[in-house]
């Protein structure tokens, strides 16, 4: 029973992280209306910024973390306005063709910067365990919940309660009333694309301890978070963070259970779930069904 | 009375099609302007040139200050569009659609115009919370005219308010349009299929036809002249 407590504690870790970069997928979905499949590859730039930083510049963690997630809002903005907003208009295969082109691009370009070599990067959290009634939990996996939560509630006060987050939902659903009451939307799509960049960073540190940072990090990763976000329903904030912990849990309790699928078939699980999803509820779990008018 | 909206010579086209083939009007400060015509007329193409959601050239001045650019400015210059088909947030609870019209005030008093507008049209404060695209077809285009209001604006224009409405809900609207211009000497252009609602608010009107002036007078002018009735207004 403690190793079951144990597994949904680490799962709840790693699902919070998947949750955060399906939800910057939801918000570019809103925003733009396409799958940024360059989702991965920012928060793995990031994440070497963060790295640079505190290797390099001997800055310390959370300052570092800062700056990085500042860095990665005028990241995520930029790269909206310089490729992103130029095709917008068209049809959406072009946004989803340049995202691939994102993708490759950024891999590259950190491969070029920092190599390809494997780096250890420190956890901002202590190692070690403590215990809650037999269960031994990880600091490690407290310290990721609670700022994947952290994460999740700001942006939902965000949006909720600030006059620029409903101008940039308003934006989102309807730009061309949201440009009659004077919101303007490239500008407003813009900040959509910089927080998502942000949410994306989050989940590139947390992810960085226990994976090394390399180009490829977030590969995998961003499987798990389009499973997420296909899981919960792709326009869905709710359903992206259910999605996440579902998934993490999920996968952790399968894997330690289910002896065939042990951590191997982790990945190949997660795109039977997207299969799955999109086959029995192509809406996801929180998502309004899509009624095509005609 | 000077003119708080001028549109001179004013040309306005979607590709290569020309909607607008030189419109002049005047909307006096204070007044309300109706804009009549059959469809396709280039009514709804009047106002989208005023908003800056149509590519137009010629000369549109409010206040006597050229209007420019797109429907951010016109905004932000005082001038409310609510389009045709009510054009609310669907999405968005009914508060949040209130909050949008005053996106581009400064305002602490946000509150305050809400319960305002609550007075006009009062299941506005029973349900604010409920999404908008959930109400009737009128409260949408209650809505959608409390929304405009709630930028204070200068002039407000309305496309067709009593487009699938019952009779009842569009003497409504046009009895707080009325009441609005009577007590707060608000300016007011509205386009209308409608010729009698229409003639019954306004002071002036502007009858167009393919993209043109055909005739323009005073309301009763135009009601009274049967033989504009008959071939222009279809009663």
């Amino acid at each position: 029973m403690a190793q079951f407590f144990q597994q949904v504690v680490s799962g709840i870790a790693s699902g919070g992280i998947y949750g955060l970069l399906a939800l910057a997928l939801v918000l570019i979905h809103r925003a733009t209306g396409v799958v940024n499949f360059a989702q991965g590859e920012m928060a793995m730039f990031a994440t070497y910024i963060a790295w640079t930083l505190t290797t390099n510049h001997g800055v310390s963690y959370w300052p570092a973390f800062a700056i990085t997630l500042l860095a990665s809002f005028a990241g995520g903005f930029g790269i909206h306005q310089a490729v992103i907003r130029p095709v917008e208009r068209g049809s959406q295969i072009r946004v989803v063709i340049v995202t691939i082109g994102l993708l490759l691009m950024l891999n590259g370009l950190a491969t070029w910067i920092w190599t390809g070599e494997v780096r250890a990067v420190q956890s901002p959290f202590p190692g070690g365990t403590f215990e809650i009634g037999g269960v031994a939990i990880a600091y490690a996996d407290v310290g990721t919940i609670a700022v994947c939560f952290a994460a999740v509630i700001v942006m939902w006060a965000f949006f909720q309660f600030t006059k620029v987050g409903l101008a940039l939902r308003a934006a989102a659903v309807n730009p061309n009333e949201a440009r009659l009451v004077g919101v303007r939307v490239p500008l407003m799509l813009g900040l959509g694309w910089g927080l998502a960049a942000v949410l994306g960073a989050i989940a590139g540190m947390l992810t960085a301890p226990s994976v090394f940072l390399d180009p490829n990090m977030m590969q995998s990763v961003l499987i798990y978070a389009f499973a997420a976000a296909v899981l919960g329903g792709i326009d869905s904030p709710i359903g992206a963070v259910v999605g996440g912990l579902i998934l993490g849990v999920g996968l952790n309790l399968i894997g330690t259970y289910v002896d065939f699928i042990g951590s191997d078939l982790r990945l190949p699980a997660a795109l039977l779930v997207i299969l799955i999803v999109l086959l029995v509820r192509p809406a996801g779990l929180f998502g309004k069904p899509e009624v095509k008018k005609v | 009375m000077s003119a708080l909206l001028e549109l001179n010579d004013v040309e306005a086209r979607y590709g290569p099609v020309l909607a607008l083939r030189g419109v002049s009007l005047a909307v006096p400060e204070g007044a309300v302007v109706a804009v009549l015509g059959a469809n396709g007329a280039g009514k709804t193409t009047t106002l989208r040139s005023v908003s800056g959601t149509v590519k137009r050239s010629g000369e549109i001045l409010l206040d006597g200050k050229p209007v420019r650019g797109g429907p951010e400015a016109s905004a932000k210059a005082g001038i409310a569009h609510v389009p045709e088909g009510r054009g609310t947030f669907t999405e968005l609870s009914v508060v949040e659609n209130l909050r949008l019209g005053a996106y581009t005030r400064r305002t602490r008093s946000l509150k305050a115009d809400i319960e305002q507008m609550a007075k006009y049209f009062p299941w506005i404060s029973e349900r604010g919370e409920q999404r908008a695209g959930t109400l009737s077809g009128g409260e949408q285009q209650m809505l959608a005219l409390a929304r405009a209001l709630m930028g204070r604006p200068r002039l407000l224009m309305l496309d067709e308010p009593s487009l699938g409405l019952a009779p009842l809900i569009v003497k409504e609207i046009f009895r707080i349009v009325r009441e609005l211009n009577e007590k707060q000497g608000l300016t007011v252009l509205v386009v209308e299929q409608d010729a009698r609602i229409a003639l019954n608010a306004a002071s002036t009107a502007y009858v167009l036809e393919v993209g043109k002036v055909a005739v323009s007078g005073s309301s009763a002018e135009l009601r009274n002249d049967e033989a504009i009735r008959r071939s222009y207004l279809g009663y």
